[in-house]
């Protein structure tokens, strides 16, 4: 009885086999494909970037601290740039870092289930608010109620739109964090609750060390995005290369300029259409630094705990 | 060739000094070789850990589905002599000739009928009236047709335990398999389900030949024709079934047996 | 006989009272401090909606809907960005879904532990981080010009794909990884093959949370902007681009791929940008209708997840 079973079969194998062997190389390509698109995008980035560096030298393009490729007279200090990119960040971070924080912490250890099915849901739509909608709350909205308390505050500035990204970025924060959170073992709280602990102390003395490689995730994320983020600072920190560290004043930063550069007419292959690419290149480096840094402390702190 | 034993008992299918090691080199089983009789119910006994699942889930080569896992020596599979560990044997040949059964009911989250017509799809089989018929059988022969038949479209998820575990068995039956492995197929089930399925199995070796692990020394005595001993990744001892449990010829065997050890 | 009881204590369990006291009293000020954090980020957040859509709320009108955009704020209408975003996202879906779930299956069902696998893996979670705008200078120097495909909808829909490939690839992943190995080995004991056991099984029993994944990732490209801008989308158009189905065989035209375009937060960033506060009414109304948009899809998004962890209890 098997043996008439089993030929058929047989005589199957090859072809099955074959096709078998075709779907995995296919899924194989598609998973490739993120890949492709790492070596595309530092290729273009690096491609369209020599060009500037071989008319702008690298001493100047760090050194210097103009930034106006588009006039007569021609400066490439992208630390006019990078200072307003830095300046957004770090107002974006002292709102975030701790509010997120508090949130994370409370809706870990504090929040009743109920109460955090409830919120998770709406950070969740908060992190889907499109970062256009934001810009224009913070041109609005956020400079206007500033502009109340601080009357010399110019329409451009960079604190509006900076405190607006620190209260887009929460709800990221929040999330990663109080993952990480709440994958601490129960064990863990039951140990500290035994030894008479309250929910405070256990909090702050054993949960947050414990998942403090995910809290530093958190923040690593929370910088990438502040450094990446485009709409806001376009829309409401003025479009002007400034170095200046102070929040008061405009200025633009490595995506604003970007964007401002890309709403004009650009001449393909001008140095104007190379510098925004030099410019990407940058903000590349930048990310991809924090994110290498990110990973590092994850590592030293996951060996401790 | 048909080998047989002294008792005049046909053998289905047999290992020969089969080793197996796992993916990060620990060898689960040295030189085991067993018979599996046709149509008698073999039971593998032993302490957890002793590689009786392993042993099992190279009968079907579940172990393929592992990268890095490594067998050496044969499972013959009789009447025509396929070593059924040879790489050039596709395993997916073998599991349409030698069916499973696992440890916790393990249907798939679609209807009854569906579960139970799975095997007979991945055959190509088209015809719905062959394929109504099939299902009808098998259903009848896991006991479980009265149950379920006004409700076959429902979800499998929505059966009890026992009539969960009853669906897979009819589900590896309905492809009429030569042998059908059972891993601990009543340790997650309660004790009515479990005489169940028992009775089950013992109606099932006139079709077929069943080798069947168990953490219960009770339910191998019950219902086995032979029984096999693993200790350590090595077969012990293996006898009838009433000859390991009244005269064990090993030591060993006998403490375990006794509750002495294990 | 007498029961003795207990005369001594090892501590002064007044003290400890008192220090309970006192750390409760901790407790139920971070409690606080934690309800007001998180009720005022919402309250402040809803006020600056509700403001946005009062804002535009004199725009809500059937006009706004199907005029294209004027120079007079009061005719000018978004009829060109919703049609050109739906044209974008109708590429971007078709592009970023089936690769980003095959890639989801690949990384999940087949790839080996070796060097291959850990490169993609590392660079999946590394385009996730990439800012939205790197995507925009990639999209500009290979498609618009290596490829020549120019300012098109082709382009952003490609762009804007290539964004949400890692949400999908990711979402997918986790949907796949629910699913428990015992399911996988009943549909190999009956015979199946790999890609049997991930077609009938592995992908029907995850769809629902890669569906999740999917409607996240098209929110997202709606409210995409940066990228789209980097790419030299048009900020005013007042011509639809050819429709992509007619009366006459062969009933599909692709011809509308190599149309110019613009989308709602083009649109949007187009009005704020001008000084005349009778545009800036557009832009709120536009921005409302981007958040009501991205909402919805999000919201329902994540009302599905809830009800398939709900449903299937493995």
């Amino acid at each position: 009885m098997s043996e008439t079973t089993i030929s058929p079969q047989l005589a199957k194998k090859f072809s099955r086999n074959l096709i078998e062997r075709l779907i995995e190389f296919g899924l194989l390509c598609s998973a490739a494909f993120a890949v492709l698109i790492t070596a595309a995008i530092v290729f273009v980035l690096v491609s369209e970037a020599i060009p500037f560096f071989q008319h702008v030298s690298l001493y100047d393009f760090f050194t210097d601290t103009v930034w106006t490729p588009n006039y007569s007279i021609k400066h490439y200090g992208i630390l006019a740039l990078v200072s307003g990119t830095l300046t957004t960040t770090f107002i974006a971070l002292f709102v975030a870092i701790p509010l997120g924080t508090i949130t994370a912490i409370y809706l870990s250890e504090f929040a009743s289930h109920k109460v955090r099915e409830t919120i998770k849901p709406i950070l969740e739509l908060l992190v889907g608010v499109p970062t256009v909608v934001f810009g224009y709350f913070a041109l609005m909205m956020v400079t206007p109620l500033l502009q109340k308390i601080y009357p010399d505050l110019t329409t451009f500035n960079m604190l509006g739109p900076g405190i607006v990204m620190g209260i887009m970025i929460v709800p990221y924060i929040a999330s990663v964090a109080e993952d990480s959170m709440r994958a601490v073992p129960m064990a863990m709280r039951e140990g500290a609750y035994a030894m008479g602990a309250t929910r405070f102390q256990t909090a702050v003395r054993v949960i947050t060390p414990a998942a403090i490689s995910g809290i530093v995730a958190a923040y690593i994320l929370a910088i990438s995005r502040a450094v990446g983020e485009t709409m806001i600072v376009a829309i409401a920190a003025g479009q002007q290369p400034n170095f200046t560290f102070n929040p008061v004043e405009s200025a633009a930063t490595i995506t604003s300029y970007i964007v401002s550069v890309a709403l004009g007419d650009l001449e393909h292959g001008g140095i104007g259409y190379q510098s925004i690419f030099a410019a990407g290149l940058t903000l590349l480096l930048m990310t991809l630094s924090f994110n290498i840094v990110g990973h590092m402390a994850r590592k030293k702190f996951a060996e401790r705990y | 060739m048909v080998a047989k034993n002294k008792h005049n008992e046909i053998v289905k299918a047999e290992s020969k000094d089969l080793n197996f090691f796992y993916a990060d080199g620990t060898q689960a089983l040295k030189n085991v070789s067993l018979p599996v009789y046709e149509n008698k119910i073999t039971a593998l006994i032993g302490p957890s850990g002793c590689g009786k699942s392993t042993f099992l889930r190279c009968f079907n080569r579940m172990h393929d589905l592992y990268p890095g896992n490594r067998y050496d020596g044969e499972i013959t599979l009789h009447p025509d002599n396929t070593n059924i560990l040879d790489k050039k044997v596709d395993p997916i040949e073998v599991r349409m000739r030698i069916s499973m059964v696992f440890q916790k009911p393990n249907p798939f989250p679609k209807s009854i009928y569906e579960n139970v017509a799975y095997g007979l799809r991945v055959r190509g089989e088209t015809n719905a009236r062959v394929i109504d018929e099939k299902i009808e059988e098998a259903l009848k022969g896991a006991s479980l047709w009265e149950e379920v038949k006004d409700r076959l479209q429902d979800l499998a998820f929505n059966l009890s335990g026992g009539q969960q575990q009853r669906l897979c068995i009819a589900r590896a039956l309905a492809t009429e398999p030569e042998i059908m492995l059972f891993d601990e197929p009543t340790s997650a089930l309660d004790p009515i389900a479990t005489v169940n399925i028992e009775e089950l199995m013992s109606g099932l070796k006139d079709k077929l030949s069943i080798l069947i692990v168990t953490h219960n020394m009770q339910q191998a005595a019950r219902i086995s024709d032979y029984t096999a001993y693993m200790y350590l990744g090595e077969l012990v001892e293996h006898d009838k079934t009433d000859t390991i449990f009244t005269k064990p010829s090993k030591k060993e065997t006998e403490d375990y047996i006794t509750g002495k050890f294990g | 006989m007498t029961i003795k009881t207990s005369k001594k204590t090892a501590v002064d369990v007044n003290a400890i009272r008192r220090l309970i006291k006192k750390h409760k009293k901790n407790d139920l000020m971070f409690a606080a401090l934690g309800m007001f954090v998180i009720a005022s980020l919402t309250i402040t957040l809803i006020i600056l909606f509700l403001d946005l859509v009062l804002d535009g709320y004199p725009k809500f009108t059937l006009d706004f809907f199907t005029n294209f955009p004027s120079r007079r704020a009061a005719r000018a209408g978004i009829l060109s960005a919703w049609v050109g975003s739906s044209l974008v996202l109708l590429v971007t879906f078709f592009v970023a879904v089936p690769l980003g779930i095959a890639a989801g299956i690949y990384l999940e069902e087949y790839a080996k532990k070796n060097w291959i696998s850990d490169i993609i893996e590392i660079n999946v979670s590394n385009l996730a981080g990439v800012p939205s705008i790197i995507y925009g200078l990639l999209a500009l120097g290979l498609f618009v010009y290596s490829f020549g495909l120019g300012q098109s909808i082709l382009t952003a829909g490609l762009t804007l794909a290539l964004l949400m490939l890692p949400i999908v690839i990711v979402s997918t992943r986790e949907a796949i990884r629910a699913i428990p190995i015992h399911i996988r080995e009943a549909a190999y004991a009956v015979g199946a093959t790999k890609w049997q056991v991930v077609l009938h099984h592995v992908v029907q029993y995850s769809y629902g949370g890669i569906l999740t994944g999917v409607i996240i990732g098209m929110a997202r490209a709606i409210g995409e902007t940066a990228p789209v801008i980097t790419i030299g989308a048009l900020t005013f158009i007042a011509f639809l681009p050819p429709s992509p189905v007619s009366i006459d065989p062969p009933f599909l035209n692709f011809a509308w791929l190599n149309a110019g375009f613009t989308v709602l937060p083009i649109q949007m960033f187009n009005w704020i940008s001008r000084p005349q506060h009778a545009f800036h009414i557009n832009a709120a109304a536009t921005g409302a209708v981007i958040i009501i948009l991205t909402a919805m899809m999000n919201g329902f998004a994540i009302k599905l997840r809830y009800n398939v962890r709900k449903k299937i209890k493995w």
